[in-house]
């Protein structure tokens, strides 16, 4: 479908308000929006919202042949799907736009060229069989800044998804399912995160994160990917513009401090989710809807008729086994008509 | 079954108050046989004397005749301007209908500027047409909307609150912040305040205002002027 047309005066009025250092979210030029992390039920099952901009990741695992040229190594492959539910632009069917590959090659670069994922520990039988880790990020709602969003959401989920256990006796490879024995973290080294910058009036202003607006107004971006540890793993500048090289350094200084942030918020909630699934509290998306909002359903407590319900609960297991000690005889007589 | 101020389903049959039989069905109902049936989900609402009609979260716009909207340019044919109005199709503008406009002396609109327009042909099959002149010829607060401010897009059911008389929004924010406004029914709203920090703070205050009730309109209005005037 065609893009929403952007007026003038829209256009005019977002440079004007940078101008004056404030935003039309109300946030300052250095904040991100509000991040929210939540973890589905399945293991590696995330979903990551960055102010309306909301992605879910899904890992999934499957044994497949290693690629010849590296015999002993496990294959991370890394996939990005924009659905028409996300943003009335992005189309429908298998192929790309531009936009999508762009995000697609920039994560890809961010999670396989770091190194963050151990491939080695992938590796079942050398030239034989390895696991190929799959991430699939869904973009449910695009509102801007998709990288940050997807990269954070994909390391999460990487972080809690469990392969299942494998052992190897000669030839023989046995797969054990996940009640034979405990599954196994991936082992990741480290954690990159994308910070995205956005410049306007050539390169003289920057925005963090930038909103869908704020998008389509700013002359170009620069994208950060940089792990707690303070190394840059991609980087990236896309638009025509050109900026000073003390801008850049400036640009690397705010990543820091934005990806300890983001490391932080990722950290905790694997923390709280493993502790809601160690002591059996309630965990996953269910979980996480409030009740409290207007958008969601709450349905009252009813009052309900407890008088006398022990003995229809007696009469119903009574009436249960009777039937089921007919099913016995009727078997038993079945199995005497065909000996006859 | 649906009653009046109830929340009813696709399908439900709606009651019919103290009438004479004669209703006005508005959107989300059909008549089916002997009953009327809602089409789209939502709160049942009824107007003296016999009017009907289902009121939803609502984004697409359908255009309705005589309605104001707000719309962007997006292409200059001959002599029609296309105008997007966020309905399926994109509607016509004539040059001819601004005000004082002639054949020899043509408006000045070009493509991504926003027109503040009513719309004049809304039909099922056929392409919208809006207008920037009333009856009379005279512009009536239509027309090219040029000098800043900054436009924000709200359900179409937010409109209708803000607009309706009940409510408190637009007097409650005027009395300490004065602005401009110009109000589409298609969701666009265009507002204009004394200083950019102003008019950041109004779009948000409309915006955040969907789920709220009068008082906690009034509160939050308060709240935005506290704390822009530096409380």
């Amino acid at each position: 479908m065609r893009d929403i047309p952007f007026s003038n005066c829209e256009r005019d009025f977002i440079i004007q308000a940078i101008e004056q250092r404030s935003r039309l979210d109300g946030r300052g030029v250095y904040d991100y929006r509000k991040m929210q992390l939540t973890f589905g039920e399945d293991r590696g099952c995330c979903q990551m919202e960055l102010g309306n901009s909301i992605v879910m990741t899904q890992v999934s695992c499957e044994v497949t042949p290693p690629k010849q040229t590296r015999p002993s190594e496990g294959i991370l492959f890394v996939n990005v799907e924009l659905s028409p539910m996300a943003s009335p632009t992005f189309e429908p069917g298998g192929r790309m736009s531009d936009f999508g590959v762009e995000l697609n090659r920039l994560l890809e670069r961010c999670l396989k060229e770091s190194r963050c994922v151990d491939t080695e520990s992938l590796c079942i039988m050398a030239g034989l069989k390895v696991w190929t880790i799959r991430v699939d990020c869904h973009v449910l709602n695009y509102d801007g800044n998709l990288v940050d969003c997807c990269s954070a959401s994909a390391i999460a989920a990487l972080a809690h998804f469990r392969r299942p256990d494998v052992s190897v006796s000669g030839e023989e490879v046995t797969i054990h399912t996940l009640d034979e024995r405990d599954p196994i973290p991936l082992s990741i080294h480290h954690m990159p995160l994308c910070v995205t910058f956005a410049f306007f009036s050539q390169g003289k202003y920057l925005l963090v994160d930038p909103s869908l607006k704020e998008e389509k107004v700013m002359d170009g971006k620069m994208v950060i990917g940089m792990n707690k540890h303070r190394e840059i793993c991609t980087l990236q500048m896309s638009g025509n513009m050109l900026i000073m090289k003390d801008q850049v350094l400036r640009c690397s200084n705010i990543a820091v401090v934005k990806v300890t942030e983001i490391t932080e918020l990722i950290q905790k909630s694997l923390q709280a989710d493993s502790l809601a699934r160690s002591k059996g509290q309630p965990f996953g998306f269910p979980a996480a809807i409030e009740t409290r909002k207007v958008t969601a359903n709450e349905k009252k407590s009813e009052v309900i008729d407890v008088v006398g319900i022990e003995e229809k609960a007696e009469q119903i297991v009574q009436c249960a086994e009777e039937s089921d000690e007919e099913r016995r005889r009727r078997r038993k007589k079945r199995r005497r008509r065909r000996l006859e | 079954m649906c009653e009046v101020g109830g929340i009813g389903l696709p399908g439900d049959k709606i009651v019919d108050k103290e009438t004479d039989g004669r209703i006005v069905l508005g959107p989300g109902l059909r008549k089916e046989t002997e009953h009327v049936l809602m089409t789209k989900p939502g709160k049942l609402c009824f107007k003296d004397p016999n009017i009907y009609w289902v009121d939803s979260h609502h984004k697409r716009y359908i255009p309705v005749r005589g309605e104001n909207v707000l719309g962007v340019v997006t292409n200059k044919s001959g002599d029609t301007f296309k105008v997007d109005i966020g309905g399926s199709e994109q509607a016509s503008l004539s040059y001819l209908a601004f005000e004082g406009a002639t054949k020899r002396n043509r408006p000045d609109v070009k493509i991504g500027d926003q027109v503040f327009c009513k719309l004049l042909v809304a039909s099922k099959h056929t392409e919208p047409e809006v207008v920037c002149i009333d009856s009379s010829g005279k512009s009536n607060g239509l027309g090219v909307i040029r000098d800043g401010g900054m436009t924000i897009t709200t359900p179409c059911n937010h409109i209708r609150k803000i607009l309706s008389p009940d409510c408190v929004l637009l007097k409650t924010l005027g009395n300490s912040l004065p602005y401009e406004i110009a109000i589409g029914m298609n969701g666009k709203i265009w507002i204009k305040g004394r200083t950019t920090k102003e008019t950041i703070a109004l779009t948000n205050a409309i915006a955040c205002a969907e789920y709220m009730n009068n008082e906690q309109i009034s509160l939050m209005c308060r709240k935005l002027v506290n704390s822009l005037s530096g409380f």
